[in-house]
């Protein structure tokens, strides 16, 4: 399947942290040509595709997207709400869709004048309005479910693209792109495609998935500011300049050359940006599980992140995956041990 | 319905072509004459006897216009229209004729500065991106001055209530439409009126034109019945029925607003009054025009009316249409 088509469905789809089990028939369908797939307790997925000698590397995209989560039913259809890692500058006249016993849609409203006739923007101010009568509204939502932005995707100029969730849909698809780079090669490590549960609330599926595959290399794959006006003007990350390698204590040395040499030798385009701690991302925990994991963190550049019109460039997402089927086949795994000690 | 074709069709206030279009069409059997006048408003006439009456809606909905280009490809913009400037970031919108694709969009939160978190947005903290890598590049598709509208779609939210964009302004335009089907004795005219939202311009033109006796002026008007809003700064209630407008800018015709409240009542509509009186409507234009008339307005309870999404009530539309007619029988 074309990368845009699997990207523009799973965007589509909902899993909101915790309820990421939402997109596991649909993963389990696109991957299960590449690999056996297994899931756990904590619904992260994994597709395991055998290498032919020893050892292994862990891919890791997050499943689950940012989310509300309903904290009050109010009269007259109307929910109160608390929310993880979204501006609320962005949810006024948001279109939603409620997780309750189904799924049913809202629009979230902004009060006219607050009490103090004052003009913010916050939650405090705004309520999920489904239309529903307080009796129906009762039958199918309770406190605690969780509500996920609503947005068609759209295809801009320049394979661009626009949708709620690029965070990160863009890294499982990248993940995708990689395994079918890899049905074509022989590679001597073993691959483990996990897409990971609850990133957004704490990175916690990284910390199990970590644990349970103890693999010699994990690289995380998610999103990352671009350097524009309304981005990072402190990075040089541009869209459709190709993925990002990070630099700092959180990522093994010796193995980001290796990936940044393996870019320059198959003359994939790649950019560089610096996190002197936690990279807010799965290779935070990923790199202290058990004994310790030689962590990569490669990310797609994309605006206005954490909205629900996220844009990122088509071909950052197939290069990402590209870079990091080339990175595999070259590894071997009598090399391993040399390129991971320090 | 209706509603569901006018709502997703694109006309901000300046460039109602769109909804023209598609107005002039569907009344064009059922009046006696029509015309688009020189600003663009449809004045349609049904012949007959009496006192001239003026049913009158809004065709332009509030949108965006593109002010200029950035050297990154993105486009500046500024508002068309009445728009509630908290609700601007975070949107898909279609730009000109050929509705091409962009996106608002804001800098993310975890890069603004404490201060910036906690200011309210304006046109000039976002941009409309439509992917071009370049000012040039963006110049190849957009020109200066084109209009830009949310990408809203129309849909049913529960069984009674509606959501979509444009309400204000297309909810009178539908229940206009239907209006004018249906046999009435008077001498009416059915005014779709231009650029309501940037200053009644439209209303002006058509009420100089015309010169009526009566005007009722059919809109959305504003609903904020929510739980957390006390009772009196709600102005209507969704599914409470037709909202009569006492006073905005203008002190209404109370004669006419006691005959139009015995006329609710004998026919069992339901109804209600605006209790807040910050909005102006078109019936102001007819007002000020010539030497006045007796000019009301009438309105369907919408919540968010001035955002890209509105919601409102079945019933108080269905209402909006009976007590109209109802009305209407009693003039002729």
């Amino acid at each position: 399947m074309e990368s845009i088509e699997f990207l523009k469905k799973l965007c589509i789809l909902n899993a909101p942290s915790g309820k990421e089990y939402k997109l596991h028939s649909y993963i389990k369908n696109s991957f299960k040509e590449f690999g056996e797939i297994k899931s756990d307790e904590m619904n992260n997925i994994y597709v395991h595709k055998k290498g032919e000698k020893k050892g292994s590397i862990m891919l890791m995209a997050h499943a689950d997207e940012v989310a509300l989560i309903i904290t009050e039913i109010l009269p007259k259809g109307f929910l109160k709400f608390k929310g993880i890692g979204i501006d609320s500058k962005t949810l006024v006249s948001q279109e939603v869709t409620i997780h309750g016993k189904n799924d049913i849609p809202g629009v979230i409203g902004i009060k006219i004048k607050g009490e103090d006739k004052s003009n913010t923007i916050t939650m405090e101010n705004m309520l999920i309005d489904t239309g529903l009568t307080t009796e129906e509204i009762e039958k199918t939502v309770k406190v605690g479910d969780m509500v996920t932005l609503k947005r068609d995707f759209y295809n801009l100029l320049n394979n661009n693209v626009a949708s709620k969730a690029i965070d990160d849909r863009a890294g499982i698809v990248s993940m995708y792109e990689c395994a079918k780079q890899l049905q074509e090669s022989k590679h001597d490590l073993d691959v483990y495609f996990v897409c990971s549960c609850q990133e957004e609330v704490g990175h916690r599926g990284a910390k199990m998935a970590s644990y349970n595959l103890n693999p010699d290399i994990g690289i995380a794959i998610d999103v990352t500011f671009d350097g524009g006006n309304l981005g990072d003007t402190d990075r040089e990350n541009t869209l459709g300049k190709g993925t990002v390698v990070c630099v700092g204590p959180n990522i093994h040395p010796k193995v980001r050359e290796k990936i940044m040499d393996i870019a320059e030798k198959y003359n994939i385009s790649y950019g560089v940006e610096v996190e002197p701690g936690n990279t807010g991302s799965d290779a935070w925990d990923i790199q202290v599980a058990r004994k310790g994991i030689a962590t990569l963190l490669i990310s797609i550049p994309i605006k206005y992140m954490h909205t629900s019109v996220e844009l990122a460039n088509m071909e950052d997402i197939k290069n990402t995956g590209k870079l990091i089927a080339r990175f595999i086949e070259e590894i071997k795994s009598e090399d391993l041990e040399e390129l991971l000690c320090f | 319905m209706f509603l569901e074709k006018l709502s997703n069709a694109s006309a901000p206030s300046g460039y109602e072509g769109e909804v023209r279009k598609i107005i002039l069409s569907e009344i064009k059997p059922y009046v006696d004459e029509v015309k688009v006048d020189k600003m663009g408003n449809i004045i349609a006439h049904k012949k007959g006897k009496g006192k001239k009456v003026v049913l009158d809606a809004h065709m332009d909905e509030v949108g965006f216009i593109i002010t200029s280009f950035n050297e990154d490809g993105t486009l500046k913009f500024d508002t068309l229209g009445n728009v509630n400037s908290r609700s601007i970031a975070s949107r898909s919108v279609l730009i000109g004729k050929e509705k091409i694709p962009g996106v608002i969009g804001l800098k993310p939160i975890h890069l603004q500065t404490s201060d910036e978190r906690k200011k309210s947005i304006k046109c000039s903290d976002c941009c409309i991106d439509i992917g071009a890598n370049s000012k040039e590049e963006a110049k190849r598709y957009i020109r200066l001055g084109d209009y830009a509208v949310c990408d809203v779609k129309f849909e049913s939210l529960g069984e009674e209530m509606l959501k979509g964009k444009a309400f204000n302004g297309r909810v009178g335009c539908a229940v206009l439409v239907d209006i004018l089907k249906q046999d009435t004795n008077i001498d009416l005219y059915g005014v779709f009126t231009v650029q309501q939202q940037v200053g009644l311009r439209g209303a002006y033109v058509a009420a100089y034109d015309i010169n009526p006796d009566i005007v009722i002026a059919l809109n959305a008007v504003l609903c904020d019945d929510r739980p957390d809003v006390s009772k009196h700064l709600m102005s209507t209630e969704m599914g409470k029925g037709t909202a009569i407008s006492l006073m905005d800018r203008n002190a209404m015709n109370s004669e006419f607003i006691d005959e139009i409240v015995t006329v609710a009542k004998e026919e069992k509509i339901q109804y209600q009054f605006i209790t807040t009186s910050s909005e102006s409507n078109n019936q102001s234009a007819y007002l000020m025009s010539q030497e006045g008339c007796s000019a009301i307005s009438l309105g369907v309870p919408c919540r968010y009316m001035h955002s890209s999404i509105s919601v409102v009530s079945k019933s108080d539309i269905k209402n909006t249409k009976e007590l109209v007619l109802g009305i209407l029988k009693r003039l002729g």
